[in-house]
């Protein structure tokens, strides 16, 4: 092949045949005027892990809503480039279209409906699935077995529980709909060290025994890097530096701007946004 | 004023029976209010337009139950309309907008049910007996405890509806977080054609009730401002509340019109209902029954 030509950054090749999700070049607006991204690209090979990194306010979630199309929610759109998953353009599908097609995203903040005990949230995750009753009953039962924690608190109002409770209420409520990919959005979001580690290794448990694929965004550099396999940089909307989890971890410059020593005391304040979230009523 | 223990029942169950009349109006308010936070302001317009609609079908000739059946339908076909016409190219506006966008449906469908069916007072006749009924001393209208038991009915059936359905249950989902409910796939607008066609049904059983108590007329309209009390006691979240409310204004105001009136020249039964609702703001603002708020990060 002629791709011989000088690339900056490769990405193998192999990675971008297999993509299960790609995102080629998107640009991002919201409310017709503030350009958050400009042009992100990125793959997620089927089966990986996929971490998107990057400080506050870079785009990270911008990302995952524009994949999973709940952008539009928040009056963005995305007005350049495309979005392929299983060799289809994505870009326009609703929500629940995405869901039935196996890509479904956990939101930052976890989100989990405060009324409904914890088992009812599971199962509104399998709003969508067609395979009745029994099939779900079943996936609830394994979605127990993974979060132990979500079978004590399974009558508990959602809106009670600890905040790992909620996260992994959030995860499993994904799972229940037989996602290929879930797009994790900041699980680590103000959750104890020991926490993270735990429902890190339940993503990866995931993974490797549910074949789900993930792309997660995470502040927390350091542990995404150790789970993920792969990772992208972003800063004020762009991708920046991306490669194989071991080779960033290794780079000086991540070692610096992103696993920095102060980088810990700094990270707590990411609660605090630059933009005031409206409430929303309708869509 | 002469008082006795049997009248007093007898004032008071009339007026708890009155009462589970404004339940019916404010249970359509709680269910649209709940699932979207709008402030249906055409839920009274929506119960005259039902009950004009299934007069006109009777009228035609159809037998009653299939009039009804078909005025179901048309009640469903209303809320596709409105989510259609009204509420997707509002998607993401203020709440106020969405209000405004609601009187402005009002006016539409007050005018549209009477270029349809004319603005003449109808009777509506569905079979309901209204026989006056006597428990000892008491007096009781056959009617009233029909009106209880479809309302009761309807609590039970949309309480089963809410907590045991697939469907129900995204609906309180979607009540809790609209884009969570989205992020796992649930499509808002399906459920807003359900919330109002349910509203719109609720609505239809509180025409029927009205029509055939007053006769099917504009002033069907006004019950709607009723409601409104009955709302801020039982808080605009809660169905238990809307039944609980309905019925404390009911037999307040009943109670309040024989007993106080003659001391105050009467007429209490006009105010008594917002007069309540006022104390109730001051010391209780989400109402006597409004949802909990969850107060944790
Ligand atoms: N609904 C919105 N309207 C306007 N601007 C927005 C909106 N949502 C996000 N932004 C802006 O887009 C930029 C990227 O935000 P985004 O939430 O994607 O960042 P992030 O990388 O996820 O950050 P964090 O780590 O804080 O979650 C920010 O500057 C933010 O202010
Ligand atoms: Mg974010």
């Amino acid at each position: 092949m002629s791709s011989a030509a000088v690339q900056i950054k490769p990405v193998p090749s192999a990675e971008a045949a297999d993509a299960l999700l790609t995102v080629n070049n998107i640009e991002v607006i919201y409310d017709h005027v503030i350009l958050v991204l400009k042009g992100v690209s990125l793959h997620v090979p089927l089966g990986g892990i996929v971490a998107l990194l990057g400080a506050n306010g870079a785009g990270k979630s911008t990302t995952l809503k524009a994949i999973s199309n709940l952008l539009r929610a928040e009056r963005g759109e995305v007005t350049k480039g495309s979005v392929t998953f299983e060799g289809q353009r994505i870009d326009g599908k609703t929500p629940d279209e995405l869901v039935q097609k196996g890509v479904i995203q956990v939101m930052e903040g976890r989100h989990c409906f405060e009324h409904l005990t914890v088992e009812e949230n599971l199962l509104t995750g399998a709003y969508t699935r067609k395979d009745g009753r029994q099939a779900i009953a079943a996936d609830l039962e394994l979605i127990y077995e993974y979060f132990p924690r979500l079978r004590e608190r399974r009558t508990s109002q959602a809106g009670y529980t600890s905040g790992g409770e909620q996260q992994m209420c959030a995860i499993g409520r994904a799972m229940m709909s037989r996602p290929k990919i879930v797009l994790l959005d900041e699980p680590s979001m103000g959750l104890a060290p020991q926490l993270v580690e735990q429902i890190f290794e339940i993503v990866k448990l995931l993974n490797e025994k549910e074949g789900v694929s993930f792309l997660l965004a995470e502040q927390n550099t350091n542990v995404a890097l150790r789970y993920a396999n792969y990772g992208y940089i972003l800063e004020n909307g762009r991708v920046v530096m991306d490669g194989e989890a071991e080779a960033l971890r290794n780079n000086e410059d991540v070692k610096e701007f992103y696993l920095g020593l102060s980088a810990t005391g700094r990270k707590s304040y990411r609660d605090v946004k630059q933009y005031r979230r409206r409430k929303r009523w309708l869509g | 004023m002469f008082f006795s223990w049997p009248f007093f029942f007898e004032v008071l169950i009339g007026g708890l029976l009155a009462g589970v009349m404004y339940s019916l109006v404010a249970l359509g308010f709680v269910l649209i209010f709940k699932a979207s936070g709008v402030f249906n302001f055409a839920q009274g317009a929506m119960v005259l337009f039902a009950a004009l609609t299934l007069v006109g079908f009777i009228n035609m000739g159809m037998p009653t139950a299939v009039a009804i059946l078909i005025t179901m339908a048309v009640m469903v076909a209303l809320a596709y309309s409105i989510e259609r016409v009204v509420l997707r190219p509002l998607v993401n506006q203020p709440p106020i907008i969405l209000f405004m966008a609601t009187i402005g449906i009002t006016f539409f469908i007050d005018g549209f049910g009477q270029t349809l069916w004319g603005s003449d007072v109808y009777v509506l006749d569905i079979g309901i007996p209204t026989t006056p009924l006597f428990f000892g001393d008491i007096l009781v209208n056959s009617f009233d405890l029909v009106a209880a038991a479809v309302a009761g009915l309807l609590v039970v059936v949309l309480a089963i509806f809410f907590q045991k359905t697939r469907v129900g249950r995204a609906l309180r989902a979607v009540a809790d977080d609209h884009q969570a409910a989205m992020s796992v796939g649930i499509p808002l607008r399906v459920i807003w054609v359900i919330v109002w066609s349910v509203a719109g049904l609720v609505a239809l059983v509180a025409g029927i009730m009205w029509g055939s108590k007053l006769g099917v007329q504009f002033s069907l309209v006004l019950i709607a401002l009723k409601a409104l009390p009955v709302l801020i006691l039982g808080g605009f979240t809660s169905i238990p509340g809307a039944i609980i409310g309905g019925l404390m204004i009911g037999a307040g105001e009943k109670l309040a019109e024989v007993f106080i009136g003659p001391f105050l020249a009467g007429a209490i039964e006009d105010w008594f209902a917002y007069m309540l609702a006022l104390v109730v703001l001051l010391f209780r603002p989400q109402g006597l029954f409004g949802e909990k708020i969850i107060e944790r990060v």
